[in-house]
């Protein structure tokens, strides 16, 4: 199972954090601290693999990341999950991301952090593999957020004019408006 | 034109006047205008995008911490005002300032509110805050609760979606008790992109209260049917949990070995298949996941294991292993023929697979070749000591992940046989080993010594190196063994 995945820069600042048990807010911010001076400091020639992590989950769990450019991306993962396997992985998480973002950046991930919440949800859930298929993935980012773009044309930027508008209950106002009787009115016209 | 009707309107008591109408009066028009004007002199709270930007102009931490409290200041006292517009913007906010580690637990009931709301976008940041920042205070979870068994229900499958991603994330053993039944018709639902979410929020379920386990079984079995990739991985996770869970279902799953054998099949044999193609493999996820079943079902089990020896022998031979994707299959199959009751010939393989692996240049693929043989060492001992000599050379590797495995397995190939070379080596990698090494290394060479030791006199003298090696880092075990031992031999 993985118990945590981590984004940080090359000075350790946090870019996306997603524990999959739960550890209280300060807790996670050493364990963030702790994962990136264990992992800063190796050469990019040794493996991808670290035991030794203190705080989160003791022996039986591995730090496994991979590092590009100015992003550290490491999954913390307990002895039921193989190693290179979740190297694959962290590999397909990227290239995801690559496509949705179209060359991403660190820059990409400071701006858009829920987008990458959103992607990884579709990726793995609850610590476990849910869907490796990219393109499946992408195609339901795109479903999703298409139906945010529905939502934000009706109720775009005065969504509380409208909501007011709204509690006025227009069409039944309009039903209620009673006009003078035609035909009568019509009737009692005298030249 | 009409001089009854100008005369007249006005006048009539409000019950008696048709065009009298108590919606559209003119205290709604006035609060209509009010409100509109409010919101026209009320500055619009900052966008996230704006936040982002001034916490990264600021030049010193004290500078961003204060951009953060006044940031903070403002969410907060929204919130108190029940401003339910900006309430999404503002959680988004919150979000980000909670990553860079601030406190933003006050945004949970904020959370909950946004998911209550009929409108997606709301919704997903709402769930998603939910993930993030809930605890586990019980009164937070009984709202929850009621929110995700009405989205659960939901028409729009996307609602369903973040429903079940949520539940699978912080699931409590109360919320797994209740919502059990919901998640079960789920995993029996016509779109696949349910099924499989459904199927890790049972896993999550049976992690948290196993007993809940019985219900899952059915739906469980025709997840293996499945064409969808995602739900077969799912569906194997789900199985494979069960079966670790508890012995009566593992024979239970004992006959869907035949199934997993006709599904890795089909994955070695299938052409390029553009959706689950990765690196030249055709979704090694999957067939890891399978690889990893069918060593949990032909553990300690002849006939299990005799069934699926053809289909071990066919990935071990058959895998591309250029990539790192063919070898993480590789390394699987390894396991899972060193786990099970395999043939003798598979078994030979299998190790010559892992020599293999210890002279790859890659340092990963090292790392695991050391960490299997470090796992099936005390069964096939005089296979793993064909590689003792490479061991070895691994303890002067500069990776310190990799020097870890080698010492271990250095340890236990250690024998009567081998002892002097052996602790040579060991001990000139104790005097230059790391300080966290040397507690655990000195104490492993006293033990080995007091076991293999072939004399009085050698023994001595690896005790007094170990002394010399480790100097300030002894620990009192050894102390107390080096003692004990020149007290009573001499």
């Amino acid at each position: 199972m993985i118990k945590a995945i981590l984004v940080f820069n090359n000075h350790g600042k946090p870019r996306l954090s997603k524990f999959y048990q739960y550890f209280p807010e300060d807790m996670q911010q050493q364990i963030i601290k702790e994962t990136f001076q264990l992992v800063s400091k190796r050469d990019d020639n040794v493996c991808n693999f670290l035991e030794g992590g203190s705080l989160i989950g003791g022996s039986d769990y591995k730090l496994i990341y991979r590092h590009y450019a100015t992003l550290y991306f490491v999954f913390c993962v307990d002895s039921s999950e193989s190693e290179l396997g979740i190297l694959d992985l962290i590999q397909v998480f990227v290239e995801t991301l690559d496509k949705c973002f179209e060359n991403v950046c660190e820059l990409d991930l400071i701006f858009h952090v829920d987008k990458v919440h959103y992607i990884l949800n579709e990726l793995v859930m609850g610590g476990m593999v849910l869907e490796t298929n990219m393109t499946e993935i992408l195609t339901r980012i795109e479903d999703q957020n298409k139906l945010e773009k529905q939502e934000a044309g009706i109720a775009a930027a005065p969504a509380r004019a409208v909501s007011a508008v709204k509690n006025m209950n227009i069409p039944q106002q309009i039903k209620d408006i009673k006009l003078p009787d035609l035909p009568q009115a019509i009737k009692d016209l005298k030249f | 034109m009409y001089p009854y009707y100008e005369s007249e309107w006005s006048v009539l008591p409000p019950e008696l006047n048709r065009r009298f109408n108590p919606a559209f009066n003119m205290a709604t028009i006035k609060q209509a205008v009010n409100e509109a004007i409010e919101r026209v002199r009320m500055p619009t709270p900052m966008r996230l995008r704006d936040l982002i930007r001034q916490i990264r102009a600021a030049r010193t931490a004290a500078e961003e911490r204060s951009v953060v409290n006044k940031e903070c200041a403002y969410i907060r006292s929204t919130f108190r005002e029940e401003d339910s517009v900006w309430r999404c913007r503002n959680i988004a906010k919150l979000l980000y300032i909670h990553m860079l580690g601030y406190p933003a637990h006050f945004g949970q009931l904020e959370c909950l509110k946004l998911i209550a709301s009929s409108r997606f976008t709301d919704k997903r940041i709402g769930y998603l805050g939910a993930m993030l920042l809930l605890d586990e205070r019980q009164d937070v979870h009984l709202l929850i609760t009621n929110c995700l068994k009405n989205d659960l229900n939901s028409t729009t499958q996307f609602v369903v979606g973040l429903a079940l991603c949520t539940l699978g994330a912080i699931a409590s053993p109360e919320m797994a008790r209740d919502l059990a039944v919901e998640v079960e018709r789920l995993m029996k639902s016509p779109n696949a992109y349910i099924r499989k979410k459904a199927a890790l929020c049972a896993f999550r379920i049976i992690k948290r209260v196993p007993e809940l386990m019985e219900i899952f079984l059915p739906a469980t079995r025709s997840l293996l049917s499945e064409k969808n990739h995602g739900v077969l991985i799912t569906g194997v996770t789900l199985i494979t949990e069960m079966c670790e869970n508890s012995p009566d279902t593992l024979n239970h799953f004992k006959k869907i070995v035949p199934n997993l054998v006709r599904i890795l099949k089909n994955l070695i044999l299938a052409g390029y298949s553009p959706d689950h193609d990765v690196s030249g493999v055709s979704d090694p996820f999957l067939q890891v996941k399978i690889l990893k079943l069918l060593r949990v079902l032909g553990r300690n089990d002849a006939d299990a294991s005799e069934a699926m020896n053809d289909i071990l022998a066919q990935v071990a031979t058959n895998t591309e292993t250029s990539k790192n994707v063919g070898n993480t299959i590789l390394y699987e199959t390894v396991l899972s023929i060193m786990d099970i009751k395999s043939e003798g010939g598979l078994r030979v393989l299998a190790v010559n697979i892992l020599g293999r692996f210890l002279l790859n240049n890659d340092k990963n693929i090292r790392y695991v070749a050391l960490n299997t043989l470090l796992r099936t060492v005390h069964v096939d001992t005089s296979a793993v000591q064909r590689h003792r000599s490479t061991i070895l050379e691994c303890l002067k590797d500069p990776d310190i992940s990799i020097r870890r495995r080698a010492m271990e397995l250095s340890f236990a190939l250690v024998n009567s046989q081998n002892i002097r070379t052996m602790m040579k080596e060991l001990i000139t990698f104790l005097e230059k080993a790391d300080p966290e090494f040397k507690a655990h290394c000195s104490s492993s060479i006293v033990l080995s010594a007091e076991r293999f030791a072939p004399n009085k006199r050698w023994h001595l003298d690896t005790l007094l190196k170990v002394l010399i090696g480790v100097s300030r880092f002894v620990c009192d075990v050894i102390k107390l063994s080096v003692t004990s031992y020149v007290l009573f031999t001499f």
